[in-house]
């Protein structure tokens, strides 16, 4: 019997090796370790059998062949599935470059992308951001920033002025702010020292379009009010944005301007790295007068403040030659950064 | 203004190293823009006679000019001008000569016949902007030497300055000097002449009617002039300088204007007139609406009541004040008595002559900034001195006028300047000592000290400066930007976005999640625009635009977004999806215009279904509501697939598609489906954070509920009828089918929810869900929604 056992097993690895699909897996597993399987008639015979000694020989035999078969048909099984799989895999193959999809992201504007920055060199150096209306008073735009009416720096702004009438007030008093320096005097009337604002914003000169030229165009202004502000600590502030904005390599310098606004008053200039001198913006201390326009007391407190073009920030960055692109809205243009 | 460095070296031993010279003037906020080398002899470039000239029957434009360089040889040049005449000296630019803008002499002529060389203008010398003639040479030149040895042209050096509204005194040669000087430790020269009378009384006199206009006018007469060319060296400079050479008077006038910024104007005496046979002199006034008089251009100038004019005695006009002479009075070969008038105008009246008659002359704009009138006498001293030169015989009258207005600056002006405030303001820690060794050389002479406060003289010639801080500027210039220290402040305030502005960024950042692109249209629009997005057409105007298809103030974005798309539509972009945060400015009753912050979406080639989804997503993003009405469709949007968003009680925006009618004003092909949203409503407050509910870890089970809903009624109402009835179980809503057709009633349509219940504790029953679905066909049936089998 142990013979035939012997053959019976053989037979049965034999099937379970050549087993083809996991489904004639299934059908040898029934066949050959099923209640009523090839294997399992030999315990059957196991009665006839003369001794004990000879009855537990062949049981264990039988348990033998029948564990064998087990292990046999559970790696086929496993083998079966893995090359299915990778069958499966295989068939899906697939060229990724095949696809030319559109990207989905939005782009936000250039000069936004300037904008967000610089709040964010400001705010990283103590900087909160306020902002004015677009459409402004004579009083604030000029006025409240030492240019009484008359005053002939007034005639280098180019201004364009609108129809709106305040009440009891008279025509050609409202305008178009020329620069966002009107934020500073609302934001003095508006907070009590310590002040430390920066007012981007959109403003507006009568100025023909060309690549350097819009008549609208973005400014941000910086404003700090505080006991004990000096000179020092508005280049200092020139030289800590400028190397944070344009990089560590960067050298500024202050050198004397005139702005009626601010007294000391200077332009605020960065040597690149290949040397040459850039003019970015005006700067100055607060001028006594203007503290006081905003409510604030030029005795016991000094202030310092500057501005730059945001616009020409977003031109530098991307070398963009014709400004006036930047308000096409082609979105050719538009994708590009 | 434009400094030529060897005239700037009279007045102190500043040198020739112009990069030093350069960067001490910016550091002085005198910035120098441009450095330009002038002055050099073009080598190759020879005096030449004309021989004779002689036409070519071939050549129309050009003539043949044979000349002598010296050698004796006939030379043969092609020549395109024809100022020149036989016997004229002309700089001839000879066979291998490199000119000046690169191009080199060579033999190469016209049908075939050689050119032995070219004539030069000035322009193509380099000492000019004159090209309408070949530059003529003084007559009695020698032939065949450089052109430069007789026009006595040294190399040099021109700084171009570009000087800021408060230093009237460096339109001067003498106030470039004095703050140079001062910065660099240098001995300042200034002229200083004295004025001697050497002659009877001969009186132009001088009545100022306008004193708040004119607050100084002198008139002093000189005689035995003889009007002819200036002296050489008097000629070379101010060619050099970019000044034509007319007179040795007129030189010497420009000359003294130059180099002491004072305006000045000589008048030829023998044509003033006087009243009724009185003696002549000078009436300053205002004009009278639509005075006329020509200048000395050769125009007519027309005048209203704000502009002053020097009139004769006999109330003729005979120059506009401060900003140029009349053409009847002036300078003649002829001339040989001059009334020599230097004055003192108010600034701001000279300005605005100037704009309205678009003249802007060396004097005006000298005048218009303030000059020093106590530096009259010193012009008047130098005039003489610099015309004696020329004409040695000449007599300066008794008798000189001297008229004061009400408007004449005081000479000794002065302020107190406490060293306290200069340290306060700068960051120094300046001495009085410090302070006055920087502030005397420039004429800010202090007195007073050591103790504060300091008593600072304020120069004439320094109208700017009128108060402490004007000098604080002074000592900080002087001392020098680059020695003040840099520190930067401690902010004691924390750095921060306020919370419309941190939602701003949020929305800004949604929008760009989905996809649409930011755009920036022009806010200003052409008067019809508003009308053709079918907008009110009220708006805010510019009153003086740069064209009048920009002068209307937008009171929407909705106009240029469309443009927008039409752009790009035209560019072969189409399905544009852009938006836009920017100021609208409708009119309003305040002091100010309604101005606001608004938002626009387009999306180009989309229907109104996509405008919502963005609308949900912002809502959901910025966590805010409003209420959708589609009966209440704004002006310009689509009338059945468009409604308006309010909050409260305010319309805050509006959703849907755009009117076909404005699609086709604008010239837009495809559909627009648009967001619009007042951003006060949405981005001003922060609402409540999000808070924390449970997720069930509970099995959850669906359930699948189709309605037949006229189509009268909002698919909304039914959305909340559904979540009405589900209570607190239902945890997800999603419409998954709308459907119109067979099987449904006409005027009616199918909408297929499915409901995701959840208990958060527990496993649901069958009981659960049968009540959820009894509740919702309740609710639901209350206005006619009847479910579907």
């Amino acid at each position: 019997m142990i013979e035939d056992l012997n053959v019976a097993r053989d037979a049965a690895l034999a099937d379970v090796a050549a087993a083809a699909s996991l489904d004639d897996v299934a059908a040898l597993d029934a066949r050959l370790l099923g209640k009523k399987g090839e294997l399992a008639a030999f315990k059957r015979q196991l009665g006839s059998l003369a001794s004990v000694d000879e009855r537990k020989a062949a049981g264990a035999a039988v348990n033998e062949a029948l564990a064998a078969v087990s292990v046999a048909l559970d790696e086929r099984r496993a083998e079966l599935a893995a090359a299915a799989r990778s069958a499966a895999v295989e068939s899906e193959r697939l060229d990724l470059t095949e696809f030319t999809a559109r990207p989905a992201r939005g782009h936000a504007h250039v000069v936004t992308q300037a904008w967000e920055r610089l709040e964010d060199v400001f705010i990283g150096l103590g900087y909160q951001v306020a902002e004015g209306p677009e459409v402004e008073t004579d009083w604030f735009n000029f006025e409240a920033l030492n240019m009484a009416d008359g005053h002939p720096a007034r005639g280098e702004f180019d201004t364009l002025f609108v129809d709106h009438v305040a009440p009891g007030g008279t025509p050609g008093h409202t305008l178009l702010r020329t620069h966002t320096s009107p934020v500073q005097i609302r934001a003095m009337q508006a907070m009590e020292p310590p002040i430390y604002i920066v007012a981007p914003g959109r403003v507006f000169r009568r100025d023909t379009p060309d690549a350097t030229h819009m008549p609208v165009f973005h400014q941000i202004e910086g404003l700090v009010v505080d006991r004990g502000i000096t000179m020092a600590h508005l280049a200092g502030t020139i030289e800590a944005f400028t190397k944070a904005f344009f990089g560590g390599n960067v050298e500024s310098r202050l050198r004397p301007s005139y702005f009626p606004f601010t007294e000391p008053s200077a332009e605020f200039d960065i040597r690149r790295p290949n040397g040459d001198w850039l003019e970015l913006g005006g700067c100055g201390m607060v001028h006594p007068a203007v503290l006081r326009a905003g409510g604030i007391d030029p005795e016991e407190y000094t202030g310092f403040a500057f501005g730059f073009g945001i616009d020409r920030m977003a031109v530098m960055r991307h070398q963009i030659a014709d400004i006036r692109d930047m308000y096409t809205n082609d979105l050719r243009f538009v994708e590009q950064f | 203004m434009k400094i030529l460095l060897s005239w700037l070296n009279e007045y102190g031993d500043f040198g020739d190293d112009v990069d030093r010279l350069s960067d001490a003037l910016t550091s002085l906020g005198l910035a120098v823009e441009n450095v330009e080398h002038v002055g050099a002899t073009v080598p190759g470039v020879v005096t030449a006679r004309v021989v004779r000239t002689e036409s070519h029957p071939d050549a129309a434009k050009v003539h043949r000019v044979y000349v002598d360089a010296g050698d004796g040889v006939e030379r043969h040049v092609w020549c395109g001008a024809f100022n020149m005449q036989v016997g004229d000296v002309l700089p001839l630019a000879t066979l291998g000569t490199e000119m000046p803008n690169g191009m080199t002499i060579s033999r190469r002529g016209i049908l075939g016949i050689d050119s032995e060389g070219m004539l030069c203008s000035t322009l193509e010398l380099g000492l000019g902007d004159d090209h309408s003639g070949i530059m003529i040479l003084p007559p009695d030149a020698p032939l065949g030497v450089p052109y430069g040895e007789v026009l006595g042209l040294r190399p040099d050096v021109l700084l171009d300055i570009d000087l800021t509204r408060n230093r009237p005194d460096c339109w001067g040669y003498v106030g470039v000097a004095r703050d140079l000087a001062a910065h660099l430790g240098l001995e300042f020269r200034p002229p200083t002449p004295t004025l001697a009378v050497t002659g009877g009384e001969l009186v132009a006199g001088v009545e100022i009617v306008d004193g708040d206009r004119c607050g100084r006018f002198t008139s002093t007469v000189i005689s035995g002039v003889r009007v002819g060319p200036s002296a050489d060296w008097m000629a070379q400079r101010l060619r050099a300088a970019g000044m034509r050479p007319i007179s040795n008077v007129v030189d010497v006038s420009n000359y003294v204007m130059l180099e002491l910024n004072q305006p000045n104007h000589a008048y030829d005496l023998a044509t003033l007139r006087g009243p009724e046979g009185g003696p002549p002199g000078f009436r300053i006034r205002l004009a009278t609406e639509a005075e006329t008089m020509t200048t000395l251009d050769g125009e007519q100038r027309t005048f209203t009541a704000d502009d002053l004019l020097i009139c004769d005695a006999a109330d003729r006009p005979i120059g506009i004040a401060g900003v140029m002479g009349g053409l009847d009075t002036e300078i003649t070969d002829a001339t040989t008595t001059v009334a020599l008038e230097m004055a003192w105008f108010a600034p701001l009246g000279i300005m605005q002559t100037a704009q309205r008659l678009g003249l802007r002359s060396e004097a005006s704009a000298r005048n218009e900034r303030g000059v020093d009138p106590y530096g009259i006498d010193v012009s008047i001293a130098r005039f003489v001195e610099l015309l004696r030169e020329t004409c040695p015989d000449l007599v300066v009258h008794a008798g000189a006028a001297d008229g004061r207005g009400a408007s004449l600056p005081d000479e000794h002006r002065s302020c107190e300047l406490r060293v306290t405030e200069v340290n306060r303001v700068l960051g120094t820690g300046l001495t009085a000592a410090d302070i006055t060794s920087l502030l005397d050389p420039i004429g800010f002479t202090v007195s007073g000290g050591p103790d504060e406060p300091l008593t600072v003289a304020l120069p004439s010639w320094r109208p700017d400066c009128t108060e402490e801080i004007d000098v604080v500027e002074e000592v900080a210039r002087h001392h020098g930007y680059d020695r003040i220290g840099r520190e930067v402040p401690k902010s004691t305030v924390h750095g921060h976005l306020s919370v419309h502005q941190q939602r701003r960024r949020l929305l800004r950042q949604v929008l760009l999640g989905l996809g649409i692109s930011e755009a920036m249209p022009n806010p200003f629009l052409a008067p019809d625009t508003a009308e053709k997005a079918g907008l009110d057409p009220t708006a805010v105007s510019i009153t003086n635009p740069l064209v009048a298809d920009e002068s209307v103030l937008r009171t929407s974005l909705r106009p240029g977004m469309l443009r927008a798309v039409a752009f790009n539509e035209s560019h072969r972009r189409t399905g544009a999806r852009l938006f836009e945060i920017g100021h609208v400015y409708p009119p309003g009753e305040g002091e100010l215009p309604d101005e606001y912050e608004a938002l626009c979406v387009v999306l180009a080639g989309d229907e109104a279904p996509a405008a919502m989804a963005v609308w949900r997503e912002v809502a959901a993003a910025l966590g805010v509501g409003a209420r959708l009405d589609q009966s209440q469709v704004p002006p310009g949007l689509h009338a059945t697939r468009s409604a308006t968003l309010s909050i409260g009680r305010d319309v805050a925006g509006a959703v849907g598609e755009v009117d076909p009618a404005v699609l086709d004003a604008f010239e837009v092909t495809e559909r627009v489906a648009i967001l619009e949203l007042h951003l006060g409503y949405v981005l001003d407050r922060e609402p409540k954070p999000a808070r924390w509910s449970a997720v069930s870890r509970s099995p959850s089970s669906d359930l699948d509920l189709a309605f037949a809903l006229d189509d009268s009624i909002p698919a909304e109402r039914l959305d909340k009828a559904i979540r009405q009835g589900a209570g607190n179980l239902l945890v997800d809503l999603d419409l998954f089918d709308v459907y119109r057709g067979p099987g449904v009633d006409e005027g009616s349509r199918s909408l297929a929810y499915r409901l995701r219940l959840q208990a958060p504790d527990r496993n649901l029953t069958d009981a659960d869900v049968a009540s959820v679905r009894d509740a919702c066909i309740a609710a639901a049936g209350k206005f006619g929604a009847r479910l579907r089998s």
